[in-house]
C-alpha cells in the first residue's frame, strides 16, 4: 500500500448523493477472486456507453482531459453507501484516486478506503460546492492540496479548511502499517480476554 | 447514569483502549460467502497467517451459486465458479464451518445464521457483507465488513472499531392491516434520508416493534444500512428467547440458563443517554414503495412520483431529477397501477418463512397477471424445506410463480441471470440502486405482500384492495 503524506492533483466534482458502490464498481465487474484488474470497470455504468462495452461515453467526467489525470475526487454527501465490496476502494486506486473529498461517506466504504491508501476526507457541503465551482474554472491550474501531516485542504483560492481524522487512520495511511502485525503484538491483552470471558461466557465458545 | 444496549456490549467486548475513541474489539463469531469472503480467506493463505479459532467461523454459498434446480459449481455469472471452488478449498484448508452447496442449511448468510443459532444476543459477529447488521435483531452487535477487516477479525479474533455515536429509533403505534417490518423501515429512510443513520449504532424500540415477530425484525434490522448506519439492534425479549430456544448452535441446558440470565441484562437502562432519538408513528402507514434510485425515494402506494421542481434542496432535486430519468418516470405519476415487467420475492430482507407464508396469502387461488414474470427464492434450505412442508411452493408455482433454490439469486445482478435487462421490476430486496437487478432494470422496493398482489394484477398494487384468499 502506498504511504499517503500529501497530494496536490487535479480534482474531479462528482456531487451527486448517495453514489453507492455498485455505481462504483458494479458486480459483474468483479470478475475474478482478485483484488486487481478492477480499475477498468470502475464506474462502468456511467463510463462506458452499454453494459459490457469499452466504448467510452464522452459526457461522463472521468472520460474529460484533464479530468483524466484526476488523484482527487469530490463527491457529494454518503459516497461509497451501499454493498461492502472492497472492489470498490481497489479500484478507485488502480484508476489512480488518493483521496476523496466529502461531506460523509458509507461507514464500510470508509474503512476500506483507509486499507487501501485512499484518503476520505470529509468536509462541508458548502465548501465541496464551492471547491468544485472553483475546479471547474481551470481544472489543470486549480488544483486542491490535502496535507495529511497537518489535516489541512488546501483549495485553489488559498483558503484553508482542517479536517477530521481518527488518530489510528492517519497513522496507517502515512505508515501503509500492516493492521494485523499491529494488532498481533498484543497477541497476550487478547489471550487473556479469552481466557477470562471464557470462565465468563461458556456457550460463547463453541 | 445508566447504559444503552450497545454500550454495554461494546465495554463486554473491549480489549484495549487505541486512543481517541477507538477501542479494539473481541470478535465472537466471523461469517463470510464466496464474493468477499473467498478473497479474505485467499488474502490470509497468501500471507501464511492462520484463522484463529476456525470453529467460531461459518460461511454460505449464497451471491454467486445459480439458484435454478439441479445447480451445480458452474454458474451463469460470469468468472463465477471460481468464486465457489476457492471458497471452498481455502475453508477447508482453514477449517472453518462451510454450508456449501447440497448441504439444506445452505442458504444465504443473514438468513443462516439466526437459523442455525450462531448469531446469538449479547455477541459480536461480523461479515463481509453490509447487510449483517439484519443480525442485530437479536440482540446481537453485527455490523458489516471489507475483506481485509474480514482478514483481520480471522486472524486476531479483534478488530480495532471507532465507537459510534448512539440513535434510538422509537416505532409507535400499532400497524395496520396489510402492512408490514418493510413498510417501517422503508418510511423511517424516506423521512430521514439514507444518509440519516451515518455515524450511529441505532437501537430500535417502541411498541411497534416489540409487537413485531421475529422473522419481521430481521426485515426491519436489514435496511439499517440503506439509512447509514452502522450497525443497528433490537433489545432481546421473549419473542426473542423463543424464537433461539433449541436451535443448532444455541446454548443448551445449564449453559441455556446463564446465557439467559445475560441477556436479560442487555437491554438499555431507562436513564441510557443515546445522541439521538427519532420517533416514527406506524399507525396511519400505507404499504410502502420506492419510486427511484435510492430506499430514500420512498412514499405510501397511495402516493405519487414528486415534483423535483418542489424540492428546495439542490442536491435532494438533482439526486430526483436522474432517480425519474432513469426510472423512466414522470412526475405527478400514481404509483398505484403503474404497470410492472417482473416481481422477485427473496432477499436477507424478506425470503423467510413468514414473507412466503403471506404472500402465499395472497397468491392463493390467483393468477400472476399476463406477461409478468415471477419469481421465489427462499432464503435458505431450512426455510425452502419448511414452505414445501405446509404446501406454499404449490401455492407459488400454481399461481405462476417460478420456486427456485436459496441464494441471493437476483437480489443483485453479475451478469448472469436477471429479471429483464431495463424491465421495471417490483422486488421484495433491498436496493433499489441504478443497474442493481441489471443494466437498466428499473426496480420498485416493496414487501413481499405487496410484490405478490403488484405480480397478480401486473401493476403496483395496494395490498389492501386485495383480501388475502382463504379459499
Ligand atoms: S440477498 Fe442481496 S442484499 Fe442480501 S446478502 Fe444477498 S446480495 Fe446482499
Amino acid at each position: 500500500m502506498d504511504k499517503f503524506t500529501t497530494v496536490r492533483a487535479i480534482a474531479a466534482p462528482l456531487l451527486r448523493i448517495n453514489i453507492d458502490t455498485d455505481a462504483i464498481i458494479p458486480s459483474r465487474e468483479m470478475k475474478r477472486v482478485s483484488k486487481q484488474g478492477l480499475g477498468e470497470g470502475l464506474f462502468s455504468a456511467w463510463r462506458y456507453t452499454k453494459p459490457g462495452s469499452r466504448d467510452e461515453n464522452p459526457d461522463f467526467i472521468l472520460n474529460r482531459e484533464p479530468y483524466r489525470q484526476a488523484q482527487i475526487l469530490l463527491a457529494g454527501k454518503n459516497f461509497g453507501c451501499g454493498s461492502s465490496r472492497e472492489h470498490a476502494a481497489w479500484a478507485l486506486a488502480e484508476w489512480g484516486i488518493r483521496a476523496i473529498i466529502a461531506p460523509s461517506f458509507g461507514a464500510i466504504f470508509h474503512s476500506n478506503c483507509v486499507r487501501n491508501g485512499i484518503l476520505p476526507t470529509t468536509l462541508a457541503d458548502q465548501r465541496i460546492q464551492t471547491l468544485a465551482l472553483l475546479v471547474q474554472e481551470d481544472p489543470k491550474k486549480n488544483q486542491i492540496e490535502i496535507d495529511l501531516g497537518t489535516c489541512i485542504v488546501t483549495g485553489p483560492d488559498g483558503h484553508t479548511d482542517s479536517f477530521d481524522i481518527a488518530p489510528s487512520d492517519r497513522e496507517m495511511l502515512m505508515e501503509g502499517l500492516d493492521a494485523i502485525a499491529v494488532t498481533m503484538k498484543r497477541d497476550d491483552e487478547i489471550l487473556a480476554f479469552q481466557a477470562r470471558d471464557r470462565l465468563k461466557r461458556p456457550w460463547i465458545y463453541l | 447514569m445508566g447504559q444503552t444496549i450497545i454500550e454495554k456490549l461494546w465495554d463486554a467486548h473491549s480489549i484495549a483502549d487505541l486512543g481517541n475513541g477507538n477501542q479494539l474489539i473481541y470478535i465472537d463469531r466471523v461469517f463470510f460467502h464466496e464474493r468477499t469472503g473467498s478473497i479474505a480467506l485467499q488474502g490470509l493463505e497468501a500471507a501464511g497467517r492462520n484463522v484463529r479459532n476456525p470453529e467460531q467461523v461459518f460461511g454460505c454459498m449464497d451471491h454467486i451459486v445459480d439458484t435454478l434446480p439441479g445447480r451445480t459449481d458452474d454458474t451463469m455469472v460470469p468468472g463465477g465458479s471460481a468464486f465457489i471452488t476457492t471458497t471452498r478449498e481455502a475453508a477447508h484448508a482453514a477449517g472453518v464451518n462451510l454450508f456449501d452447496l447440497g448441504d439444506d442449511r445452505q442458504g444465504i448468510v443473514h438468513v443462516v445464521s439466526p437459523e442455525q443459532g450462531i448469531a446469538l444476543p449479547g455477541l459480536t459477529l461480523v461479515c463481509p457483507d453490509s447487510h449483517t447488521c439484519t443480525q442485530g435483531a437479536l440482540g446481537t452487535l453485527a455490523w458489516g465488513i471489507g475483506s481485509t477487516e474480514c482478514e483481520h477479525a480471522l486472524a486476531t479474533k479483534t478488530l480495532a472499531v471507532k465507537k459510534p455515536r448512539f440513535m434510538r429509533v422509537g416505532f409507535t403505534g400499532r400497524l395496520g392491516y396489510g402492512i408490514t417490518a418493510k413498510d417501517m423501515i422503508l418510511h423511517l429512510i424516506g423521512r430521514h434520508t439514507a444518509s440519516g443513520g451515518v455515524g450511529y449504532a441505532i437501537e430500535f424500540a417502541d411498541e411497534a416493534v416489540r409487537a413485531l415477530p421475529m422473522e419481521a425484525r430481521f426485515t426491519l434490522c436489514n435496511m439499517g444500512v440503506e439509512f447509514g448506519a452502522w450497525s443497528c439492534i433490537i433489545a432481546p425479549d421473549q419473542t426473542t428467547y423463543d424464537y433461539i430456544a433449541g436451535r443448532p448452535y444455541a446454548p443448551k441446558d445449564h449453559t441455556w440458563d446463564q446465557a439467559l440470565a445475560y441477556w436479560q441484562s442487555l437491554p438499555s437502562d431507562d436513564d441510557a443517554r443515546f445522541d439521538k432519538e427519532i420517533t416514527i408513528d406506524c399507525s396511519t402507514l400505507a404499504p410502502q414503495v420506492t419510486w427511484g434510485t435510492s430506499p430514500q425515494h420512498e412514499t405510501g402506494i397511495d402516493g405519487m412520483v414528486p415534483n423535483p421542481a418542489n424540492e428546495a434542496d439542490i442536491n435532494h432535486r438533482q439526486s430526483i431529477e436522474r432517480a425519474l430519468e432513469y426510472m423512466g418516470l414522470e412526475p405527478g405519476t400514481q404509483l398505484a397501477g403503474l404497470p410492472i415487467d417482473s416481481a422477485f420475492i427473496g432477499s436477507c430482507t424478506n425470503s423467510r418463512l413468514s414473507d412466503l407464508r403471506s404472500a402465499a396469502g395472497i397468491l392463493k387461488g390467483r393468477k400472476v397477471a399476463a406477461g409478468v414474470k415471477a419469481i421465489c427464492v427462499p432464503g435458505s434450505g431450512q426455510v425452502k424445506k419448511a414452505a414445501e412442508a405446509e404446501g406454499l411452493h404449490r401455492i407459488f408455482t400454481e399461481a405462476g410463480f417460478e420456486w427456485r433454490e436459496p441464494g441471493c439469486s437476483m437480489c443483485f445482478y453479475a451478469g448472469g441471470d436477471n429479471l429483464g435487462l431495463g424491465k421495471r421490476t417490483v422486488s421484495s430486496t433491498n436496493r433499489n440502486f441504478e443497474n442493481r437487478q441489471g443494466p437498466g432494470t428499473k426496480t420498485h422496493l416493496a414487501s413481499p405482500t405487496t410484490v405478490a398482489a403488484s405480480a397478480v394484477r401486473g401493476c403496483l398494487t395496494d395490498v389492501r384492495t386485495l383480501e388475502p384468499n382463504h379459499g
